[in-house]
């Protein structure tokens, strides 16, 4: 037990790095990334007027919409990677366990993710000229757990994906409904700390929530998932 | 320190390559089966890559499997290394499923199965973690025994097909698998590179691996492969110890043949 | 089995007719929406068979994951067995009595259907061995997507003459309802799409997940209508009896007439599938299959 917990971790690190490394050499997902999530911040700005007073009323979707879709590109390409040259036969017949790949997969696209946040977050409130009006601290708790849940099951669906034809439509044709409460908890709660009109503690509570379930799920099947060809 | 045999292989000078040398472990001990597959049935929808594959390998011997395009021969070593779930049927790897048995099992594809972006050490390093081999002592032993340099730089990528190829072996062998399952060792390389490849197997083989390699060069293995497995249609059709026979026209072509 | 189909046919036939006669004809106008009120009698039914096909095939899934190992079918039925203990107890405790008498349920009716679970889940992997799980799980998936869409159309139908709007996003069971044939829908694109040789499992994970997710979205909208306003919809009063006795009517041929297409999808799934296996194993080159496996040497060793 003690000795597989070990191999968990250590093979988890190794990969992690491993993809770090990848990432750090191609730049492919935080590249692709980061311009689309960029495009997506350019076009809202000509649809919607971003003077209008409304505008905190909106942005917490539209701020949300764009990570989902930038989610999506960046898990089709942690998932390439190990498409290219069949790598992930490798792994699969190593003694390595499967949930050491997922874990690894998912906190490398939660870090590609939050660094994504992180960089667009300043163009959003330049474009949307936003103040907020409620606690702002209440917005990191929201996009971590957000981020989780978007990446958690992006991870998982997206490995399940590879078993079908046109593998980068189908991810978001699975991921999307799955993460409609996800979602809604996040622009919800975006919106009403901006506003600051409601508290925003149920959704922190239900992120947390969809988190603790889907993880546990995700880590339950995905060793049948990787394996079945 | 290697437990293999097969340190030196640069020295294949020595070997005659082509004329038909007998091993002579097979016939001094008595081989036992340890590989047993039972009507093993894979089918994708309508249609079934293997239709009822029953056979036994004896350990310590090299297997050459051959056939046509879509015979099988890619899918059974698929099944063989547990990486395809059989829809109906089993398979025995001293006595445990494949997937248990995932550290006696060394599987090669046709595709290198390597991060193009990494050097070869960088990526023997990353594989070695999944088996829990610690160190960098095992990858560069490995590494030097397949005639290649630990310290290149270079990524993988940018390797020749003959390089990537014996980089692909050095990964398949990294954790001293007593089995080895290879998916076109030989192909889009060029005869010495094939040759030196062969003789490496040869003196693995000599060395107490199990073998399978799946071929269309099946000349290149007469007098090196113990046996020659001939597939068709999703099974096998026959068992023969040379590559010349009446089945040797629809699986290999002349043109080869005149290469070699 | 197929004069039994002609005899379910019929009386499904002569059920929708009855019901649908009772419904149009028979039941009391409602007072303040009026006629359009009837499609109540369609809507409703529709939506209980939906739910329950979607949990037939939740529970098939769960099942067919379950089978391919020994160790997570174990762990499987103690957590059945769990969820039904622990229901029958709670239902019972004061705290859940003060809930339940505002909606009405008696503890005793909680704990029934509570333990309705267990009985539920091993039957349907008693009946339904191996891949006939996987078959009942398509089956269920596809009919409760057919019937789920009914819901889906009657309810805007009847929205915009009651409520004035064809549909309000922060209504409760509208919106699970769309969430629900939304995980299913891709549920069944995950089916066609993959060229997996193992899509059952694929589809059993997907079938889990959106089991997972229903509850959170239930909760999720039920408190984002909370926080904002709504129209005053729907909602209280009590039923007419006689307007009760026709829902439960049409809610029986109903639930015929989803038994009867299931049973044909089941029965078109089982020969398609034998069609399929025969189809592989015959098709390919007749050259290897006569007498090669009878002239094979099966064991071979050194010599």
């Amino acid at each position: 037990m003690n000795e597989a917990s070990s191999s968990l971790l250590s093979v988890t690190f190794a990969t992690l790095k491993k993809d770090i490394r990848l990432e750090w050499r191609s730049k492919d997902a935080l590249n692709s990334m980061l311009f689309f999530s960029l495009l997506v911040v350019v076009i809202f700005s000509f649809s919607f007027d971003p003077l209008a007073e409304e505008s905190r009323l909106i942005v917490g979707g539209l701020v949300w919409v764009a990570f989902l879709f930038a989610a999506v590109v960046a898990l089709n390409q942690t998932w390439a990677r190990e498409l290219r040259n069949q790598v992930l036969d490798a792994y699969r017949v190593s003694p390595a366990p499967a949930n050491a790949l997922f874990l690894a997969k998912v906190l490398g696209n939660f870090i590609f993710v939050i660094v994504l946040e992180a960089l667009m977050t300043p163009l959003f409130v330049i474009f949307y000229n936003l103040h907020v009006l409620g606690p702002a601290w209440q917005l990191i708790p929201l996009a971590l757990l957000g981020t989780w849940a978007l990446v958690v099951n992006g991870t998982f669906f997206a490995a399940m994906s590879l078993r079908t034809r046109n593998r980068e439509l189908m991810l978001p044709l699975l991921l999307f409904p799955i993460s409609i409460p996800a979602v809604l908890g996040m622009v919800a709660g975006t919106t009403a700390v901006l506003t600051g009109d409601n508290p925003a503690h149920f959704y922190i509570v239900l992120l947390l929530t969809y988190d603790v379930v889907f993880t546990t799920a995700c880590l339950g099947l995905f060793e049948t998932i990787l394996h079945a060809e | 320190m290697l437990p293999c045999a097969w340190n030196h292989p640069l020295q294949y000078t020595h070997l005659s390559i082509g004329v038909p040398s007998k091993p002579t472990n097979s016939v001094s001990e008595p081989a036992t089966t340890n590989i047993i597959v039972r009507d093993l049935v894979k089918q994708f929808g309508r249609f079934a890559a293997l239709r009822g594959v029953t056979a036994e390998f004896a350990a310590g011997r090299f297997h050459a499997i051959l056939g046509d395009n879509g015979a099988g021969k890619t899918t059974l070593l698929r099944a063989l290394a547990g990486l395809a779930h059989p829809t109906r049927g089993e398979i025995l790897i001293f006595g445990k499923s494949p997937q248990a048995a995932c550290r006696e099992i060394g599987y090669m594809a046709h595709p290198s199965l390597l991060y193009d972006e990494m050097s070869g050490m960088e990526n023997l390093r990353y594989f070695a973690g999944l088996y829990g081999i610690a160190g960098d002592k095992r990858s560069e032993g490995v590494i030097r025994s397949v005639g290649l340099d630990p310290e290149l730089a270079r990524p993988v990528g940018q390797y020749s097909q003959g390089m990537r190829q014996r980089m692909s072996l050095a990964r398949a062998i990294l954790h001293d698998p007593k089995i080895l399952l290879l998916d076109e060792p030989f192909s889009n390389v060029d005869v010495h590179s094939a040759r030196e490849m062969v003789t490496l197997l040869r003196s693995m083989r000599d060395a107490g691996k199990t073998i399978f390699a799946v071929t269309h060069q099946a000349l290149l293995l007469e007098g090196v492969a113990d046996e020659f497995i001939w597939m068709q249609a999703g099974q096998i059709v026959d068992r023969t110890d040379s590559v010349h026979g009446p089945r040797l026209s629809t699986a290999v072509n002349t043109q080869q043949a005149e290469v070699l | 089995m197929k004069r039994g189909f002609i005899i379910l046919s019929v009386i499904t036939a002569c059920l929708l007719a009855y019901a649908g006669y009772q419904a149009l004809v028979v039941a009391p106008t409602e007072r303040t929406m009026g006629d359009v009120q009837r499609i109540f009698y369609y809507h409703v039914p529709s939506a209980w068979t939906a739910f329950l096909l979607f949990f037939i095939n939740f529970v098939a899934s769960v099942q067919f994951l379950a089978s391919a190992k020994p160790s997570r079918q174990a762990v499987a039925k103690w957590i059945v067995i769990a969820i039904a203990i622990i229901g029958v107890i709670a239902a019972f405790l004061p705290a859940v009595q003060e809930q339940l008498k505002s909606t009405g349920m008696r503890p005793s009716a909680l704990a029934t259907t509570v333990l309705m679970l267990p009985v539920f889940y091993f039957l349907i992997g008693k009946w339904f061995p191996g891949q006939r799980l996987d078959m009942l799980a398509v089956t269920a998936a596809e009919v409760g997507v057919v019937f789920c869409t009914v819901v889906l159309v009657t309810g805007p139908i009847w929205a915009r003459p009651v409520w004035g709007i064809w549909w309000a996003t922060g209504d409760i069971r509208l919106t699970s309802t769309l969430v629900l044939w939304l995980i299913y829908v891709s549920y069944l694109v995950l089916r066609r799409f993959s060229n997996s040789a193992q899509t059952q499992m694929l589809a059993a994970a997907l079938a889990v997940f959106g089991a997972l997710d229903v509850p959170l979205v239930y909760f999720s909208i039920w408190f984002f209508r909370t926080q904002h306003p709504q129209p005053v919809i729907g909602g209280g009063g009590s039923i007419d009896p006689r307007m009760l006795h026709i829902l439960l009517i049409n809610w029986v041929s109903f639930l015929c007439f989803a038994f009867l297409v299931c049973w044909a999808r089941f029965r078109l799934e089982l020969l398609r599938r034998q069609v399929e296996d025969e189809y592989a194993m015959e098709s390919l080159g007749e050259a290897a299959s006569t007498g090669a496996r009878a002239s094979l040497p099966l064991k071979r060793n050194a010599s």
